[in-house]
């Protein structure tokens, strides 16, 4: 009853074509952005900002990233951490060595960094499918990571290779609290999720989803499937490599080429399986799920433990929650192997007989 | 019951996590225990943690807490990530507000993730033996300490200690150093090229790749170069690994000197007899004969609130380096009250202050039974290591055996470093060093 | 040149040990099409399991019987609770949770068994053969040599076993196709079962080899790093692969390691050492360029 769409006829090329044709749709959107930017920073507290909201919209980049390339192009990448090692290296590198550089423009440069290198390791996937290319991707995972480590010159000859980012400074002003922190990865990531969801429903976005489902047939029918797919590695960095950007800007605020680990790469393709392969929405999901679930074993594990008066040593906890985090994994993909984003869609569909099914 | 929780705490950790508002008595020391457990270091941390919360714990049983302000904590979970390690500072960091004990990571990463952090959020950040070294210089960063001793001072005394054992003179001989190719690995290798030029000795380095679980190349080439010393600074399987490999292509062990995240139980137990004679760096002794540690066993244990399943790992060396750190916060806490009142916990400013005016004798040392568990410390606004001293020590197949005094790092050479280091930082961060001879 | 020989039979030999982890990925790719993430946990599974049972007072030869029965057990629950409820599910949900399981495996195992690093004896040295030593000054490993030998013979049983048993016979008509075999009364789910109880068997020779090797403990998870590359080179289906695969990798990461850094060093200035987390990826994708599936991997034709 509430979700249903009957009724409203497009009368113009441009309502048709707009991005959430759904009136519906359109006022949840414009919701959830009214309280995403102005109720947030009303009712969060700090530990929200900098522990829960910040990193998980930068995470949800990074999926979003990723899932442009396996969701849509089809092509399974396990090398995402390093694209975000290669973003946050350059926006600060930029920030260093180009006098007076705005920081969003540094931002800007650090993705297409990314991209750049994310070409030049998009290159085999002309050749190689499958899981051969997920392990190739491998390579630029530990490869980046290595010269990151090896090159003194980009992180400023630290002698640890540590680097510690530059203050953060928007039009002559500072941003030093975690709300105007949030604010900034909020405005950069629904602009990037925007950008991506137009994308993805674009000549491009049918053209990756072509190759995606069959590269074979798609070539047949007249796409080039090299631009295809590079393309599908350059946007997929760009969004990796801003991210990573964000990462050392407005989280850690000090960062080393370790800490942009394999570990990580998996954790951002958790996110998007268990999000939705293919859905915008999903890599949002997804991020919270993947993020949130440690956080909420961590903190409940031990409550329960000492309810029910279980006899459990502080390593016990710490193990129990690495099972329980696996065993969630197998669990979700067993009932719902198309992700969370899947579940939305069925309950929307549900919505629309609701409360009068047939 | 949780073997080291307080009901209180962890009934509160739910609501408390989620919206922390950190409410307690007056009279209660909180510590953000940002630890871990698991992952490839998990039975590293279990060890040290172990130590530091049964010797928070000894404080409470034996003596009612420090003049009756009770030592609290809460755990969190890193697994050794730093971004884990944010988190749950940020989710502490909100119960530590009132009262703060130093916060200790052992990860070098997540200190680094940290330190700008803390110094905002005003909490002592404590990184003993480990973490950004260059925060010796207490003028550029107050609220960071690294202390009792750094990667550098550590390599300068280690060769300090080969030079001693060649009767004085290291010209011509050829070292080695051996490290875990990041930044834990790397901080040493600048002081360690300070020597070479210093006492002319020539030096190899070879970096292993992470995690380190294959060196053959490695010792081949280090078979091929006859060096007179390795200076070994691993970390993890890495430690075995090498160990085992050295016994692969002969190169004797006793030959071999780590680094204190090298030289543990667990670092040598698993390479079985391939690591007899290997000798490691540390600052703190093995072993039950140390008074506190048999105390805390008979105290902590006897009544039934020890921290560790494992009692075996009671008097390793990463248990009793648990122990140190906690001793070393809870003297802090001893100094912090008498400038701020006794029985009244420290918040985070004070905290600084205690840590950065530490005065531990060995007199005082030996009151706590703590001998040969810490060097002597004393810290000031221009000195937050406190100390440079190590010990060496050798592993004779089924122990830890000391073989060396106190040692001590090649100050003159060493703390130029880091002051030049923090310049710079202070410099890229737009920070304007206080004036420590105004500080007191 | 003396140097030389002793890097690539270093190499070589060290590669062997990969190809001891890469097998049991090969097995369950070939059988049930599902890249396998958690074979690295799973060897870190079979040794703890060891040295847990030897903790507990079982000898060797019991404890490795007990580890035995734990992995197949462990096999056959895999494919009953997780594998048999994502039938007909695309590869990357399979491969997914397989590193579900991964996680499962590392909370569990040292929950179980303890999670300190301990030694695992197997009563052989690891020690330079002397006879060569004082001949040729070469450093040739005992142990390498056994696992060597254990890996030959482990090979020469996967291949006849899968040649000339009906088991075998049944398992390669599985990994041809699975509707096939289906239809012509293979019962698949026993199949899979036995597959992950192979699977199982050779993540126990590995997990013993590298647990007396570098001790018992969790970054024995991290051996499955070393196998990928061995992988790719040599064909996910391909068991022969697996060993020239792993006798390539391990001997060009070797070679490299000691040659390249230097050439490195006299470019760029600084220490390049340390090439080998990366160097068998990007040597397996350049040959990967070449062929790109892999030495003895099956060639696949795509159909419209």
């Amino acid at each position: 009853m509430l979700y249903r769409e009957a009724g409203q006829f497009k009368t113009t090329y441009a309502a048709d074509q707009q991005l959430f044709p759904i009136r519906q749709d359109r006022i949840g959107v414009l919701v959830l952005l009214a309280v995403a930017f102005f109720g947030v920073p009303l009712l969060a507290s700090e530990y929200w900002f900098s522990a829960i909201l910040i990193p998980f919209l930068i995470f949800a980049l990074a999926a979003l990233g990723l899932n442009i390339l396996t969701g849509y192009a089809g092509q399974l990448s396990l090398g995402s951490a390093a694209f975000m090692a290669v973003g946050a290296y350059a926006a600060y590198n930029f920030q260093l060595r180009v006098e007076g550089i705005p920081l969003l423009v540094s931002f800007i440069c650090a993705g297409l960094t990314a991209a750049g290198v994310g070409i030049l390791f998009g290159l085999p996937s002309l050749r190689i499918k499958g899981f051969y290319l997920a392990v190739a991707t491998l390579a630029a995972q530990f490869f980046i990571v290595w010269c990151l480590t090896k090159f003194p010159w980009l992180s400023n000859n630290s002698s640890s290779g540590v680097i510690s980012t530059q203050k953060l400074i928007i039009f002559g002003h500072e941003l030093n609290t975690p709300v105007e922190k949030y604010l900034l990865v909020l405005s950069i990531v629904v602009f990037m999720a925007l950008a991506a969801k137009n994308m993805v429903r674009s000549t491009t976005g049918r053209a990756w989803m072509a190759v995606r489902d069959m590269d074979v047939a798609a070539s047949v029918i007249g796409i080039r499937l090299m631009p295809t797919k590079l393309l599908a590695f350059a946007i997929s960095s760009f969004y990796c490599g801003v991210a990573g950007a964000l990462y050392a800007f407005c989280y850690l605020g000090s960062v080393e080429p370790d800490g942009f680990s394999l570990e990580m790469s998996f954790k951002i393709l958790f996110m998007i399986i268990i999000g939705g392969v293919g859905s915008i929405m999903g890599s949002f999901l997804g991020a919270a799920f993947i993020l949130l679930l440690p956080i909420f074993l961590d903190v409940a594990l031990p409550f329960f433990a000492e309810l029910f008066g279980l006899p459990f040593s502080s390593a016990t906890v710490s193990h129990i929650q690495i099972t329980v985090f696996g065993a969630l994994i197998m669990f979700f993909l067993i009932v719902e192997p198309h992700g969370l984003a899947r579940l939305w869609q069925i309950a929307k569909e549900k919505l629309r007989l609701w409360p009068f099914p047939h | 019951m949780i073997k080291g929780f307080k009901p209180a705490l962890a009934a509160a950790a739910v609501s408390l996590a989620l919206f922390s508002q950190g409410g307690f008595a007056a009279e209660e020391q909180f510590f953000p225990l940002i630890d871990y457990r698991v992952g490839p270091y998990g039975s590293n941390g279990q060890a040290f943690y172990g130590g530091f919360i049964d010797y928070l714990n000894y404080v409470n049983l034996k003596e009612k807490g420090v003049n009756g302000v009770m030592m609290t904590w809460e755990e969190c979970e890193t697994e050794y990530n730093n971004a884990k390690g944010v988190e749950c500072y940020e989710r502490l960091k909100g119960k530590a507000a009132k009262s703060a004990g130093p916060i200790h990571t052992m990860s070098t990463g997540i200190s680094y993730a940290l330190i700008d952090k803390s110094a905002q959020d005003k909490l002592p950040l404590a990184m003993m033996g480990y973490g950004r070294t260059d925060a010796v210089d207490g003028s550029v960063f107050p609220y960071a300490f690294p202390l009792v001793t750094t990667y550098q001072m550590q390599a300068s005394a280690i060769v300090k200690f080969i030079k001693d054992k060649n009767g004085g003179n290291l010209a011509g001989k050829k070292i080695v150093y051996l490290y875990h190719d990041s930044a834990y690995g790397k901080e040493a290798i600048i002081a360690m090229e300070a020597e070479a030029s210093l006492n002319k000795f020539q030096l190899v380095q070879i970096p292993v790749a992470h995690p380190g679980n294959e060196q053959g190349a490695q010792w081949l080439k280090i078979r091929q170069e006859k060096p007179d010393y390795v200076v070994f600074w691993g970390w993890g399987v890495m430690n075995q690994t090498a160990l085992k490999a050295a016994q692969k292509v002969g190169y004797p062990r006793d030959k071999m000197i780590g680094s204190w995240w090298t030289g543990s139980e667990e670092d040598v137990v698993p390479a079985g007899d391939a690591a007899k004679g290997y000798m490691a760096a540390t600052w703190n002794v093995a072993g039950k004969q140390v008074p506190v540690i048999a105390d805390i066993e008979k105290v902590v244990y006897g009544a039934g609130k020890g921290n560790l399943q494992d009692t075996a790992k009671i008097g390793t060396v990463l248990y009793n380096r648990g122990v140190s750190a906690a001793v070393l916060s809870v003297e802090a806490i001893r100094k912090g009250q008498e400038k701020y009142g006794k029985g009244k916990a420290l918040n985070g400013e004070q905290m600084r202050w205690a840590l950065e005016n530490l005065n531990i004798t060995e007199a005082r040392l030996k009151q706590v039974g703590a001998t040969n568990l810490l060097p002597e410390i004393k810290t000031s606004c221009d000195n937050h290591e406190g100390s440079g001293k190590v010990k060496v020590q050798q592993w004779d197949g089924a122990k830890w055996v000391p073989v060396s005094d106190w040692i001590e790092g090649n100050k003159a050479l060493i703390h130029p470093l880091f002051q030049a280091s923090a310049k710079q930082y202070a410099k890229e961060k737009g920070i304007t060093p206080r004036d420590c001879s105004k500080e007191k | 040149m003396n140097f030389f020989f002793e890097v690539l039979i270093g190499g070589l030999l060290s590669g062997v040990m990969y190809a001891l982890v890469a097998l049991g990925f090969v097995m369950i790719y070939k059988a049930s099409g599902v890249f396998n993430f958690a074979q690295g946990a799973m060897v870190y599974l079979a040794a703890l399991s060891v040295v847990g049972c030897m903790e507990k007072g079982a000898p060797l030869w019991l404890a490795i019987i007990l580890a035995f029965v734990i992995m197949t057990l462990f096999g056959i629950a895999t494919e009953k609770f997780v594998l048999r409820k994502l039938v007909n599910q695309p590869p990357i949900a399979l491969f997914m949770a397989t590193i579900g399981l991964a996680f499962f495996i590392e909370g569990v195992a040292p929950m179980i068994f303890g999670s300190e690093p301990r030694a695992l004896d197997l009563g052989i040295v690891d020690e330079p053969i002397e006879s060569i030593m004082e001949n040729w000054n070469m450093v040739i490993s005992k142990f390498d040599l056994v696992a060597a030998g254990v890996a030959a013979v482990l090979v020469a049983t996967l291949a006849l076993f899968f040649q000339y048993t009906r088991v075998g016979r049944a398992l390669r008509a599985v990994a041809d196709d699975h509707q096939a075999a289906l239809s012509i009364g293979i019962p698949l789910q026993h199949i899979w079962a036995i597959v992950w109880g192979v699977a199982g068997f050779v993540a126990l020779v590995a997990g013993m080899m590298w647990g007396a090797r570098n001790g018992v403990q969790f970054a024995l998870t991290f051996t499955a790093l070393k196998a990928l590359p061995v992988l790719i080179l040599g064909g996910f289906t391909s068991v022969p692969g697996a060993i020239v695969g792993g006798l390539i990798i391990g001997a060009s990461e070797k070679l490299a390691e000691i040659y390249i850094p230097p050439v490195m060093q006299d470019l760029f200035g600084g220490n390049f050492g340390g090439i080998e987390g990366w160097f068998p990826y990007v040597l397996a994708l350049l040959f990967l360029l070449v062929r790109p599936e892999g030495l003895f991997g099956e060639k696949h034709i795509d159909r419209v």
